[in-house]
């Protein structure tokens, strides 16, 4: 396979294709639309199902009853869709089926614009919808980290039964890089979907897939099993990148677009002689408290870059355990920083403290 | 090495696509390289302006407050790029839709007559190609012959009778900036200030 110059919201789009998508439903918002339009074109010519729902209620719903046959199946949208999926999402977690959903996030809240934001952390990373869940939450920082973390999406939600989200922005979306498409998989065939799907009981019995457990103790079980398989995620699906970090004395930490923006940011500061380096978290959950803990123990202090008023932060405050200041610098509202800013930001840190 | 080059313009007048064309090339030389465009409620005659970055090595930001190079298509656009500009940087003005001249000394600027040079070789579409033809004579960023192999190999297929036109059109601006750099530079050489 060749680079090619892909538009994020494309490459996210094919690279689902290849990965086995069967069916998407969505409906269309800046600024991801170019996902929808992709498949709208690119589905039926594979004689695979594209369906423009009535609303993102009913698209999310429509991917829970797809996902309900062990079909590869997906959504995308932006910030305020994304909000309107949050029942379904909840009803997919309750049901323990797999699914893949794409979040271009745009300024909010509200109506708010259509930026780049990352507002949205607290809503994907921590659950969403209601009850005691959580998706499998990954984030691209460029158009190949896009493409490749869809397509691995898809495996990780079959594996896990779980709902993977990959967190990204408008940034990201419209932007253009070059980029390499994974080969085209084949669709998996009915026969081999997985042993729960309800794909018809002929010769045996029948399948349930409810998110129903009307009695506690039943419902309080299920919890159990969901807390076990995020211990299991936590110990297997950590992700992150590490840049100039071996000498360093502080260390920026931004995930997505504000965590290579902040990469930039960075690479002047030790231009400048500081000693300073990148932690660039990739999975938000499960997140990595345990490689952030370890930094901790060595760097002097921590700075948290994200394009909002201080959500991953708080995950970031955890993982330090005190060892080690914290600071922001956020932008919000569709702001995107430049990266003087953040090295405005890196060299206060720098300074010697105040006695 | 990261060079950072905005164009921007009214909507229609080819600011994306003149960018789109510099990241093809970079692809095509196995750069590094950036493509962003503002996006907004956008509608025709509104502004639309695209962030190209180029480079040897890995890209973090695709944002840039001050870039290495600017085309400026109209006047808004001069307004808002002229004083972002890097010192020692290059600054390409739309005369045809300009009516002031820059202010700034510390960088390269050149006023080319975009509409009415691409109106002489056929097409007035083509300004944004004049345009871009004067930046690389003045910014050594892609050669422009690759640049110009990289529009015969992605131009759409419904425009492949223009791609003639469009190389013209790119050589044409690179002549202009050529000529007018030279003017800029005789002038300063006799200056008895100069010593």
């Amino acid at each position: 396979m060749a680079r090619e110059l892909l538009e994020g919201n494309v490459a996210f789009a094919e690279a689902a294709i290849r990965a086995g998508c069967e069916a998407y439903f969505g409906y269309p918002i800046t600024p991801q639309t170019e996902a929808l339009e992709h498949m709208a074109r690119r589905m039926p010519e594979l004689g695979r199902a594209f369906l423009q729902a009535e609303s993102e209620v009913a698209a999310i719903n429509m991917v829970y009853g797809a996902a309900c046959t062990g079909a590869r199946v997906m959504s995308s949208s932006s910030s305020p869709g994304v909000s309107l999926m949050m029942e379904g999402m909840s009803y997919i977690a309750g049901s323990e089926v797999p699914a893949v959903l794409v979040d271009i996030m745009r300024g909010g809240p509200g109506l708010g614009n259509i930026a780049p934001s990352q507002g949205d952390y607290f809503q994907i990373v921590k659950g969403g919808g209601h009850g005691d869940y959580r998706p499998i939450v990954l984030a691209p920082a460029t158009v190949q980290e896009l493409i490749n973390l869809t397509v691995e999406a898809f495996d990780l939600a079959e594996r896990y039964r779980c709902i993977v989200v990959v967190l990204a922005d408008g940034c990201l979306g419209q932007m253009m890089e070059p980029a390499e498409l994974p080969p085209m998989r084949a669709i998996r065939p009915s026969a081999e979907r997985p042993e729960w799907a309800l794909n018809g009981a002929e010769g045996r019995s029948p399948n349930v897939i409810s998110s129903i457990y009307l009695e506690p103790l039943e419902e309080e079980e299920f919890n159990r099993r969901l807390l076990a398989k995020q211990a299991e995620i936590e110990a297997h699906e950590v992700r992150f990148r590490e840049l100039a970090l071996d000498d360093a004395e502080l260390a920026v930490v931004g995930f997505g677009t504000s965590g290579r923006v902040a990469q930039s940011a960075v690479k002047f500061a030790r231009q400048e002689g500081i000693k300073v380096g990148l932690m660039r978290p990739i999975s938000l959950n499960p997140f990595p408290y345990d490689a952030l803990g370890r930094l901790a123990d060595r760097m002097r202090a921590f700075l948290v870059v994200e394009m909002n008023g201080g959500q991953m932060v708080e995950d970031v405050r955890l993982a330090v355990e005190g060892k080690a200041p914290v600071r922001f610098y956020g932008r919000m509202g569709g702001v995107v920083p430049f990266p003087d800013e953040i090295l405005a930001e890196i060299r206060k840190l720098n300074a010697p403290t105040e006695a | 090495m990261q060079t950072e080059i905005i164009i921007s313009g009214f909507g229609g007048q080819g600011a994306l696509f003149a960018g789109q064309l510099l990241a093809y090339c970079a692809l095509d030389l196995d750069l590094h390289v950036t493509w962003i465009p503002s996006y907004g409620p956008e509608m025709r005659g509104g502004t639309a302006h695209c962030t190209v970055i180029i480079s040897d090595d890995e890209i973090g930001s695709p944002l840039v407050r001050d870039p290495r190079a600017a085309i400026v298509m109209n006047l808004p656009s001069l307004d808002r790029y002229e004083t972002l500009v890097k010192p020692g940087g290059v600054l390409v003005v739309n005369a045809s839709l300009v009516d002031r001249q820059p202010t700034r000394q510390d960088i390269t600027t050149v006023m080319i007559p975009a509409t009415e040079e691409a109106e002489a070789i056929g097409d007035r579409r083509m300004g944004n190609l004049v345009l871009l033809g004067a930046l690389l004579e003045l910014l050594p960023v892609l050669p422009p012959e690759a640049v110009g192999e990289s529009l015969g190999r992605h131009i759409p297929a419904h425009h492949r009778d223009l791609l003639k036109s469009n190389l013209e059109a790119m050589a044409r601006g690179a002549a202009l900036a050529s000529a007018a750099r030279r003017d800029a530079v005789e002038p300063e050489a006799v200056s008895p200030g100069a010593a």
